[in-house]
């Protein structure tokens, strides 16, 4: 909202400089977001007539050579003619336009000089409204009205110095979007005195006539309106004006006002309206009256009926639409916009205005629905004063009479169905309660007066009882406290003011935030973190301090994502959940797996130029669920939701497991001045799983894995008790082709959630017993098949082994023609011990030969010869 | 060595002479101090000192042919020698292994400023640090952490925080829905739903903090994300206050920016809470003072604006079950890109999402 200093400070007198009301509205909750001077530092710019032009063609266009008189003229001479070029054609001779003066400066410190072009001298500039810092327009010059004397000093009698503040409203304070509510708060903040321009009107100014009765051509009425759906519009003021002179023009003190609050003038009657709804807050609408057939009435609009809005646009209306109609349909949209067929036009001599109250949520959904919003559909969804209607359209009234020669027809149609005001019972004490700091019963007074509250005060049991009638209107526990209760009435503007807490913030904004005092509250012992929140602590840090960088990519990925990845028809990963109104058509979808995110990241940092990558994300994905209900009932929220509302509404959701995913390519070791440096391969991928695993605790269990998108032949599946974890190893060469990643590129990916829950529920670590004995190494050489996994063998020598193993290393691996075609030779060491004695010769080799027996047995493993 | 008793050639015992032992003693002290290094000083050794054809050791063995009377003359006699023989080896080897010692490692002398980077360097994302310092304040003072689904119920995320389907606040979320709309299902918009759901699971009294991310559609930008992480508070307490509320906001904006700084609270606006409120802080690199002005961090307003916040709704309370008559509460929240570009300089927020390497590396693993 644009607030016009010297609009401000018309309705309050006595404001303090603009910087000051700007921080004091900034305290009470309103939020400067510019502050802008304009015209204080135009200077050199006088009124000229135009006296003579000549067109001047160009290259480009055609400009005028102008004769301008910036001087009155005296039998004496004729020296204050000048010759002055100008690109602009909306003048005609005769005209008094704005001349700045070589020597002249605009706003912004533009210095101007006599200077030639077109081949004449332009001995000064002719101004557009921009120019001066008047607004917008510059579509032309300034055409001054014929009353501007000729010479007189534009800045002087334009008033041009003046300053604006550039308010965010919030949705609560409708009452703010007008001069009349950001000059209430003002006068509050300063104590000045405040006149409400938006008062109800006395009697004098017009016929008054509520209630049906008004409805018709009975007496009083300005024109026949019939409100239909009075939920809808509880109230509905039209007055009648006639013989509107087409002619008039919005003197230079309006149109300025309302471009500098960012509406562009347009004609008296629409500038009118304008002043009016910037002014006050209350949009208004005018019909012309010709072309209206018949009775106004509010209704909601029928099933396939249309409306040309005055956007242009042929809209089908919906039937929760209100509408204005006539006898020939729809002629507007309640509060949102007007219609095409009854506009005001420049032949226009006599208006319908309509001033009226429509439904917030109403006007809210016409206007969402028709994606159509406009000032007036802003206000009326933040609530506009129902109570101000007649004053509005008096002021318009009177406006088109002294700018525009209109005559007021006789009469005021005002049908008024407003629900009686709801008060609310505050108790005194409640202030206090939230705040943390007491505010005498004066101060809640005067602060709520100041909002424009009725109080009364009540009794304690008429406290107690207005509670109980009252339903949730009173939430303070005024029975008990002793301290009293007021009945407050909260003011027609402000519809948000309904519960003691909201009475309370007005009493704190106004006293202000910063007279709360600082405390801390008194919390009972908490128990930390969670063990899941430590654990996915733990594997970040793991993974960073393993050497991987975390990145957190956005969850949108393409319709192809599972394609890119060669993921098979059946597999979970092509559940994915689908974004209704995505940012992007081709990033429509959420993750289903956090490789997508790292592979687009690691293809933008080979791009980029990093070839050499370990990135890793941890995170949810997200999985439709086959089988869940599309939709479930929505509770209310005037209590707490059962546990099975809960759960229902739970269900519709999609699985967000939580995943840990890593991803290398090029050098996992740098190379440098001493080494060559390592390519990652698919033991890295299976290396990095596992130090995952180790940072919550566990030891995942490696067995061959085929799953998309690995390698089917260097793919380990993971788990941890038999439950699957994830799967490490390298990439599928189609899918690194297919994505653009370079070969042996590998990866890993976890369910964190599976790994916490494994992790929380494993034992307490046992200690191991310390042997002090000495240790007896034993080293055997197995010729196994090549298609036995070590894993197998591994499992069997342990168990082989027994208790008196502590150890067991492979430290060779080798294939080759000694072994035999389809074998290889697997050395490992065995170092073992026992806790009470110096093993003999004889014990450890009888360990060692029983382990080589079972895997014998199990994986037809054979000594090496 | 002759045995006790043997008998030794007479004619040899001269060696046991105190003019021979002088005359062995000296050859064998000029021999080890000539010996210029360390192989010399053992072939001195051999010849002097301890081989078996050394002059001392050859008198020694005459020792025992010497009658008993001047047995023992002889012997201190050749004891003396032998230790000054010693002594001067001893000192002698002490010297040339220092020399070797000193020689051989400046020989082995390396350039300890070639880079080792053996290890490829690791780093959180600067976000996950960010949200887990700010956490770690608040699980000091007694909260604990809610989470709860990005994928989220329009109720949890909108009905049950005071926001009907055609509240104006709404239009100022620029909500993600997901398919089928009719489900009711959203991206959610802000962390407040945890705060509902903290508050439907959690017995009261409820203090946690709601750390996670959150979901807008908007266009990726340098200033704008779709995505973007949150961290929000909720007490619901007995007796809780607005000034509780702005305590625990100092606690907070110290934790961000450091202490020294102060706060204020701007009247406001949110749907969830009654009163709301801005929360300021004081700007970090200006102070508010125009001498250190222009700021590029607050654009000289002094104030960075961090977060929004207040006491919850009552309408919010009773969507949860909870009796806004004895209980009372309040909620923040913030921005986690916001508070690091401001902490750490970061011109586009685009870098957060992007997984370019080089932006999360010089982070590091904060501790």
């Amino acid at each position: 909202m644009l607030i016009v200093m010297s609009w401000l400070r018309e309705y309050v007198e006595g404001l303090p400089p603009t910087r000051a009301v700007a921080d004091a509205l900034i305290r009470a909750g309103f939020e400067v977001e510019g502050l802008r001077g304009v015209g204080g530092d135009v200077s050199g710019v006088v009124v000229g007539e135009i006296v003579d032009f000549e067109i001047v063609e160009t290259k480009k266009k055609a400009v005028r050579w102008c004769q301008v008189r910036v001087a009155p003229q005296t039998a004496a001479s004729d020296l204050g003619v000048r010759g002055v070029i100008c690109g602009a054609h909306n003048f005609a001779v005769g005209d008094r336009v704005a001349v700045a003066l070589p020597g002249a400066v605009l706003p912004g410190g533009f210095a101007i000089t006599a200077r030639k072009t077109y081949g004449h001298v332009s001995d000064g500039m002719i101004c557009s409204a921009r120019e001066l810092g008047l607004g917008e327009e510059h579509d032309g010059i300034l055409v001054l009205p014929p009353s501007a004397p000729i010479g007189a000093d534009v800045t002087e009698l334009l008033d041009l110095a003046d300053e604006i503040l550039d308010i965010a409203v919030t949705p609560d304070r409708g009452y703010a979007l007008s001069v009349r509510g950001i000059a209430r708060e003002a006068a509050t903040a300063f104590a000045l005195p405040f006149t409400d321009p938006g008062a109800p009107p006395s009697a004098a100014s017009g016929e008054a006539a509520s209630g049906e009765a008004a409805s018709g051509e009975a007496a009083g009425a300005a024109y026949p309106v019939v409100v239909e759906d009075t939920a809808g519009c509880d109230r509905y003021v039209a007055r009648v004006v006639t013989g509107v002179d087409p002619a008039a023009v919005t003197p230079l003190g309006w149109s300025r006002r309302l471009s500098l609050s960012g509406m562009r003038p347009i004609s008296v009657p629409v500038d009118v309206t304008n002043a009016v709804l910037l002014g006050l807050g209350q949009p208004l609408h005018a019909f012309d009256r010709a072309k209206l057939t018949g009775a106004v009435v509010v209704r909601r609009a029928a099933a396939g009926e249309t409306l040309r809005t005055l956007d242009g646009v042929e809209r089908t209306l919906d039937p929760e639409d209100l509408v204005i109609a006539d006898d020939t349909g729809p002629i507007a949209l309640a509060g949102v916009m007007g219609g095409a067929s009854t506009e005001i036009s420049a032949q226009t001599t006599d208006i319908v205005l309509e001033a009226a109250h429509f439904d917030p949520i109403s006007v809210a959904r016409t206007a969402r629905r028709h994606r159509l919003s406009s000032e007036a559909s802003r206000r009326f969804e933040r609530g506009v004063d129902p109570a101000l209607a007649p004053a509005a359209a008096a002021m318009a009234v009177d406006l088109l009479v002294e700018l525009a020669g209109a005559r007021p027809a006789p009469g005021v149609t005002d049908l008024d169905h407003r629900p009686a005001a709801v008060p609310v019972i505050l108790p005194l004490r409640e202030p206090e309660r939230l705040a943390g700091r007491p505010y005498s019963a004066e101060v809640v007074r005067r602060r709520l007066a100041d909002v424009g509250c009725t109080l009364t005060a009540v009794a304690e049991g008429d406290a107690a009882e207005g509670d109980a009638a009252e339903g949730n209107a009173a939430e303070g526990d005024a029975a008990g406290d002793g301290g009293g209760a007021l009945l407050v009435t909260p003011p027609p503007w402000r519809p948000d003011l309904t519960r003691p807490a909201d009475l309370v913030e007005e009493i704190m904004r106004l006293e202000g935030y910063d007279t709360i005092p600082v405390t801390l509250p008194l919390l009972p012992a908490g128990r930390g973190l969670s063990p899941a929140q430590r654990m996915h602590r733990a594997v970040g840090r793991a993974l960073a301090y393993a050497g991987l960088a975390e990145v957190l990519t956005l969850p949108f990925v393409p319709a192809d994502a599972a394609d890119a990845l060669s993921l098979v028809a059946d597999d979970k990963r092509r559940l994915a959940v689908r974004v209704a109104n995505p940012i992007a058509e081709d990033a429509a979808y959420l993750r289903t797996t956090l490789l997508s995110g790292l592979i687009a990241a690691a293809v933008r940092n080979i791009g980029r130029g990093q070839q050499d990558l370990a990135l890793f994300e941890s995170g949810r994905v997200f999985r439709e669920q086959p089988g869940a209900p599309g939709r479930v009932p929505t509770p209310p929220v005037d209590r707490r939701p059962s546990a099975e509302e809960i759960a229902a509404l739970d269900s519709v959701l999609p699985k967000q497991a939580r995943h840990v995913a890593a991803l290398l390519t090029g050098r996992r070791e740098p190379a440098g001045w001493s080494t060559p440096g390592r390519e990652a391969d698919w033991a890295d991928a299976v290396d990095v799983a596992h130090v995952v695993a180790e940072a919550v605790g566990l030891t995942l269990t490696v067995t061959a894995g085929d799953a998309m998108p690995w390698h089917p032949g260097r793919c380990a599946e993971l788990t941890v008790g038999g439950r699957l974890v994830g799967f490490a190893g390298e990439l599928h060469p189609r899918v690194l082709g297919d994505v653009g990643l370079p070969p042996r590129t590998v990866a890993m990916e976890l369910s964190l959630d599976v790994l916490v829950e494994a992790a929380t529920a494993a034992p307490p670590v046992v200690a191991p017993v310390i042997s002090t004995y000495p240790p007896a190494d034993r080293d055997v050489a197995l010729v196994v098949p090549t298609r036995v996994p070590v894993a197998e063998v591994t499992e069997a020598l342990r168990e082989g082994a027994g208790d008196l193993l502590e150890s067991l290393t492979l430290f060779d691996v080798f294939e080759g023609a000694q072994v035999g075609a389809g074998q290889r030779s697997l050395a490992f060491g065995l170092r073992l011990r026992a806790g009470d004695r110096t093993l003999t010769a004889a014990e450890a080799n009888a360990v060692r030969d029983a382990a080589v027996e079972l895997a014998a047995q199990r994986t037809g493993a054979a000594l090496r010869a | 060595m002759p045995a006790p008793g043997e008998t030794v050639d007479p004619s040899r015992v001269h060696a046991l002479d105190p003019d021979q032992l002088a005359a062995a003693v000296a050859a064998a002290r000029e021999s080890i101090r000539a010996a210029a290094d360390l192989d010399a000083l053992a072939t001195a050794r051999t010849a002097h000192v301890q081989g078996a054809a050394a002059p001392l050791v050859l008198a020694r063995r005459e020792l025992g042919a010497l009658p008993r009377e001047e047995r023992a003359d002889a012997g201190r006699r050749h004891n003396a020698a032998r230790a000054e023989v010693q002594a001067a080896y001893d000192a002698r080897l002490a010297v040339l292994t220092a020399e070797r010692d000193a020689r051989v490692l400046s020989e082995e002398r390396v350039d300890v400023t070639l880079p080792v980077a053996r290890r490829r360097r690791g780093a959180r994302h600067p976000l996950s640090s960010l949200s887990d310092r700010l956490v770690d304040v608040f699980v000091a003072m007694g909260y604990e952490v809610a989470e709860g689904p990005e994928v989220e119920h329009d109720w949890f995320n909108f009905e049950a925080l005071n926001m009907a389907p055609d509240h104006p606040a709404r239009s100022e979320h620029d909500t993600l829905y997901v398919e089928p709309t009719a489900s009711g299902r959203v991206l959610r918009t802000h962390t407040s739903p945890v705060q509902i759901r903290a508050l439907l699971d959690r017995p009261l009294p409820v203090y946690v903090v709601c750390p996670g991310r959150t979901y807008r559609n908007d266009t990726i930008d340098a200033t704008h994300s779709p995505v973007f992480g949150q961290l929000e508070g909720l007490a619901v307490d007995k007796g809780i206050t607005m000034a509780d509320l702005r305590g625990t906001l100092e606690v907070f904006a110290q934790a961000l920016f450091g202490s020294g700084l102060s706060t204020r609270l701007r009247p406001s606006f949110f749907p969830f809470t009654e009163p709301s409120a801005e929360l300021d802080v004081q700007c970090f690199a200006c102070r508010g003072e125009t001498a250190r002005q222009p700021c590029r961090v607050c654009s000289d307003e002094g104030w960075i604006e961090i977060g929004g916040c207040g006491m919850v709704d009552p309408n919010v309370l009773r969507a949860t079950g909870v009796d806004p008559t004895r209980y009372s509460g309040f909620a923040f929240g913030m921005g986690l890109e916001r508070a690091a570009m401001i902490r750490h300089d970061v011109r586009e927020i685009r870098d957060f999402v992007d997984g370019d390497v080089r932006f999360s590396l010089p982070f590091g693993i904060e501790v």
